[in-house]
């Protein structure tokens, strides 16, 4: 694939790329909020049984020196761990009775 | 569920309390009536607070990381003392603190885009926005525009001026007294003193914020007892959830208190310890959750570093230190650390701060389980700020005018009455002058 946004050995993840590629925590936390239970269930069950995996792969390379791909890769596992808790334990987007508060990842470690 | 000879077992018995029988009646100065919450309900407590306590105690403003060279410097917005700080580290390497204002005409000295928002940068001097008065990194007023236009003016005279400024173990804090009562070591006191813990290899900084509506104290008691966590957050605890815990309840197994300060130690997180099905998927993948990485960091050995663990329990998990006023260190058994600052902005609002520390990750593998620890971290405390808003509500209505604490509430009554005791005495003080 030409224009392949992961490496070749995930490419049945390419089509969650564009919605779940996603630079900080806030705009994670804003696009499960935004998502239905449907869309972020259907995001989990793709890539849930594709984290162990690609977590090997990506120990393969410095942390500080990913390529492209492989970092795109690590930000869909980044979404991953948020929208386990809607999918594992609540069974909707937004945590119980927090529909006021609001509390925000302004620092974060790149990668 | 079935029960696993690993699955931790919780009974009064275990947790052993003073020969007084409960932690409360070991302390003298508590006792063990219903507490009132006026303190947390009244705007004119709140003016009383701003210049008894935040004008008197030390405040945490940040770590030295943040000033990594010379020149680097950050503002604080401190609402609760109505001023800004600007927090510098000059070009001896010294960390000093400046009200972040400038001597000509009151202008805000350094902020960028918006003036009420924080920001951070390095610089040789800072120049005022307005008239381009400019100023060394010490304070010294270097530069005045058309200085031949002044009245005999002293520049040796017009510095920013300063705030009591003093690290300890990385951490910068500030005291807004003119002339502090206690240097930073003797307010920290020797419970907080002994600790000795390498925070300087912890760099791996994560850093939340929230603007919450409820009283600094009625939040902060929240994070400061572990009554609440097997109802309030029973359904996401691989521990809580279980009926053991509900029916039970959680038990700290050690409390101490140090003038103004307190600790509380815990059995600690799940940390991974017990059987698979305890924990939710994604926590089995990547081994953490509740909250940090359940795989040791690479500063555990096989002695806790000195100072914590003060009760020198067995099953020791965490330690959480809550340094007076608003400042909270906790301590995990893998490696890590968490501060909490409770920053008040009204009688009925705060600003909190979360910031987790960990060592640099050494591999993708070690970089998720900090990322799954903070997101755990972020659901834990949207469910406090929830329940916080609405206790504030509650205690507003001002229906009921005393609550009973229990021994498990230990520390929140402690925080209650020394905030009375620091009000009382300004009060006094401010009576005799």
């Amino acid at each position: 694939m030409a224009d392949a946004a992961l490496p070749a050995e995930f490419s049945d993840l390419e089509r969650f790329v564009q919605d779940w590629c996603l630079d900080s925590e806030p705009e994670r936390y804003a696009k499960r909020l935004a998502s239905t239970m449907d869309e972020i269930q259907a995001f989990y069950d793709a890539v849930m049984p594709r984290a162990e995996e690609a977590i090997r792969y990506l120990e393969k390379f410095p942390l500080n020196d990913l390529p492209e791909d492989a970092w795109r890769l690590l930000k869909l596992l980044y979404s991953l761990i948020l929208i386990s808790f809607p999918v594992e334990i609540w069974r909707q987007p937004r945590i119980p009775d927090t529909a006021r508060a609001q509390f925000e990842l302004k620092i974060e470690p790149v990668p | 569920m079935t029960e696993s000879p690993k699955v931790p077992k919780q009974s009064a018995r275990q947790y052993p309390k003073p020969p007084e029988g409960t932690w409360t009646e070991h302390y003298p100065e508590l006792d063990t009536a219903p507490v009132s919450y006026e303190n947390s309900i009244s705007p004119e407590f709140f003016e009383l607070e701003r210049e008894a306590i935040f004008k008197r105690a030390w405040l945490n403003v940040g770590r030295v990381e943040q000033l990594r060279r010379k020149g680097s410097f950050f503002t604080r917005e401190l609402a609760v003392a109505k001023t800004s700080l600007i927090v510098v580290r000059g070009t001896d390497d010294r960390i000093r603190a400046f009200h972040n204002v400038c001597r000509h005409r009151g202008n805000k000295l350094v902020w960028s885009d918006d003036p009420h928002e924080e920001t951070a940068g390095n610089c040789r001097h800072f120049a005022c926005k307005y008239h381009g008065w400019r100023y060394d990194l010490d304070g010294k007023l270097s530069f005045i525009l058309q200085e031949g236009e002044f009245f005999g003016i002293d520049k040796a005279k017009y510095g920013l001026v300063s705030v009591h400024c003093s690290v300890w173990h990385g951490f910068i804090f500030v005291n807004l007294a003119e002339e502090p009562s206690q240097t930073l070591t003797e307010f920290l006191g020797p419970m907080i003193t002994a600790i000795d813990y390498p925070f300087d290899k912890l760099t791996q900084r994560y850093y939340y914020r929230g603007d919450i509506r409820s009283n600094w104290k009625v939040f902060l008691d929240a994070f400061q007892e572990f009554y609440h966590p097997p109802i309030l957050h029973g359904h996401q605890n691989p521990v809580m959830r279980q009926a053991d815990y509900q029916d039970k309840g959680f038990y700290t197994s050690h409390f101490q208190i140090d003038g103004p300060h307190r600790v509380g130690s815990t059995s600690g997180g799940a940390g991974g310890k017990l059987v698979p099905e305890f924990y939710n998927p994604i926590e089995r993948v990547m081994r953490s959750g509740l909250f940090g990485p359940w795989d040791p960091s690479e500063i555990v050995t096989g002695e806790l570093p000195p100072g914590l663990n003060p009760g020198k329990k067995k099953n020791w998990g965490l330690d959480s230190f809550q340094i007076f006023p608003n400042f909270a260190i906790v301590f995990w058994e893998t490696g890590w650390y968490l501060t909490y600052h409770y920053w008040p902005v009204a009688h009925d609002r705060l600003l909190f701060e979360a910031n987790a520390y960990f060592t640099p990750p050494r591999n993708v593998r070690e970089r998720l389980a900090q990322q799954l620890g903070i997101a755990t971290i972020k659901e834990y405390a949207l469910e406090d700020c929830g329940t916080l808003e609405a206790t504030q509500m509650g205690l507003e209505s001002r229906v009921v005018s005393t609550f009973p604490l229990g021994d498990q509430e230990f520390m929140c009554r402690h925080l209650n009455r020394v905030v009375n005791n620091w009000v009382e005495d300004y009060k006094r003080k401010r009576a005799e002058d």
